[in-house]
């Protein structure tokens, strides 16, 4: 009787580990020629490889093939052009080193304007509140002289 | 607000860098006729360390650049093989460097031509890129110090191998 709950427990255990296991919880990342041509590069054309038909660009799409067909991720095919072509071959910049920039540059640019149209925007309205009158005067109405003077323009323009 | 002009120096001084430092790292480059070739190492293309041009420094050394998609580079492949045999010495060899190839289609390429002159692999093209090639095949004919002699933009022919490149080596008559 012992050992039958024993036996139960350990069968699941092993269903309860193989449940969470990580290759039983991620399917296998499979890819294709078209999708990983689209984020390489053919090194010699200097354009993405999906849009190059050169005899380089087609033995770099059957070397592309074959590892697709031996079932390597995109991630595993990409890291063997790199070791073939170089990182140029990569047509997203690595997020490392000095390629970091090409993803930085445009956030950190992006908070600059951002601050600079703020305090411009801060600036304008400060600068147009210290032009506007005040109220009191406002309601005041024009002085004699203004009022003199916008009788006789007025005047002068009555069809 | 005195800050305002210290901004926009270091904005002008921050383009200006960025604009010197893609012209020392794009810009042109190459040898010529005269010049000392580089010679940065690069792997053997059948495995087994690096090798460099430095490495044949005292001996003339015919530089062929080629890849195994490159039409003209096959057609060229027989003659350099034959000079190679009829002048490959102490003082003389031909180094092929593959350029901008997958490893396996060179290899197969030196198999095929039976190519026996050692052979450097330039994956992304960088040493072409030192030497200013615009294409494949090129070859640059280094003499025993390091300068380029020849430079031909193309492939190669069994004429220009005998009329231009072997005369000048030792031992020739003329």
């Amino acid at each position: 009787m012992r050992s039958r709950g024993s036996a139960t427990v350990a069968l699941l255990s092993l269903a309860l580990l193989v449940a969470v296991s990580p290759s039983a919880a991620a399917p296998v990342e499979r890819t294709s020629l078209s999708e990983v041509s689209a984020e390489v590069m053919c090194p010699v054309c200097g354009t993405l490889l999906e849009l190059a038909e050169s005899p380089q660009a087609l033995r770099e799409k059957a070397f592309v093939s074959r590892l697709v067909a031996a079932g390597r991720t995109k991630e595993q095919i990409k890291d063997a052009l790199v070791a073939e072509y170089g990182d140029e071959v990569l047509a997203l910049p690595q997020g490392s080193g000095f390629s970091l920039s090409a993803y930085l540059v445009p956030i950190v640019a992006f908070v600059v304007a951002l601050v600079a149209l703020l305090l411009g925007v801060l600036k304008w309205r400060r600068a147009g509140n210290e032009r506007m009158p005040e109220r009191g005067d406002a309601a005041a109405g024009p002085s004699d002289e203004d009022a003199e003077r916008l009788d006789a323009d007025l005047a002068r323009y009555d069809l | 607000m005195r800050f305002r002009p210290a901004i926009a120096v270091l904005a002008v001084l921050a383009i200006l860098g960025l604009l010197i430092f893609g012209l020392l790292t794009k810009g042109s480059s190459g040898v010529a006729v005269g010049e000392v070739a580089p010679a940065s190492p690069l792997p053997h293309l059948e495995g087994g360390g690096n090798g460099s041009l430095a490495d044949y420094r005292g001996r003339w050394v015919l530089v062929n650049f080629w890849a195994s998609w490159c039409i003209p580079c096959r057609e060229e492949a027989p003659a350099l093989e034959d000079f190679q045999r009829r002048h490959g010495s102490g003082a003389f060899t031909v180094l092929g460097i593959d350029s901008r190839d997958l490893s396996g289609d060179g290899k197969d390429f030196v198999d095929r031509y039976g190519l026996s002159y050692p052979q450097l692999r330039d994956g992304d093209g960088a040493t072409a890129h030192d030497f200013g090639t615009t294409g494949v095949p090129e070859n640059f004919l280094i003499d025993p110090n390091g300068k380029v002699r020849l430079l031909l933009r193309g492939p190669v022919t069994e004429e220009y191998l005998s009329d231009q490149v072997a005369p000048l080596l030792p031992g020739s008559d003329s």
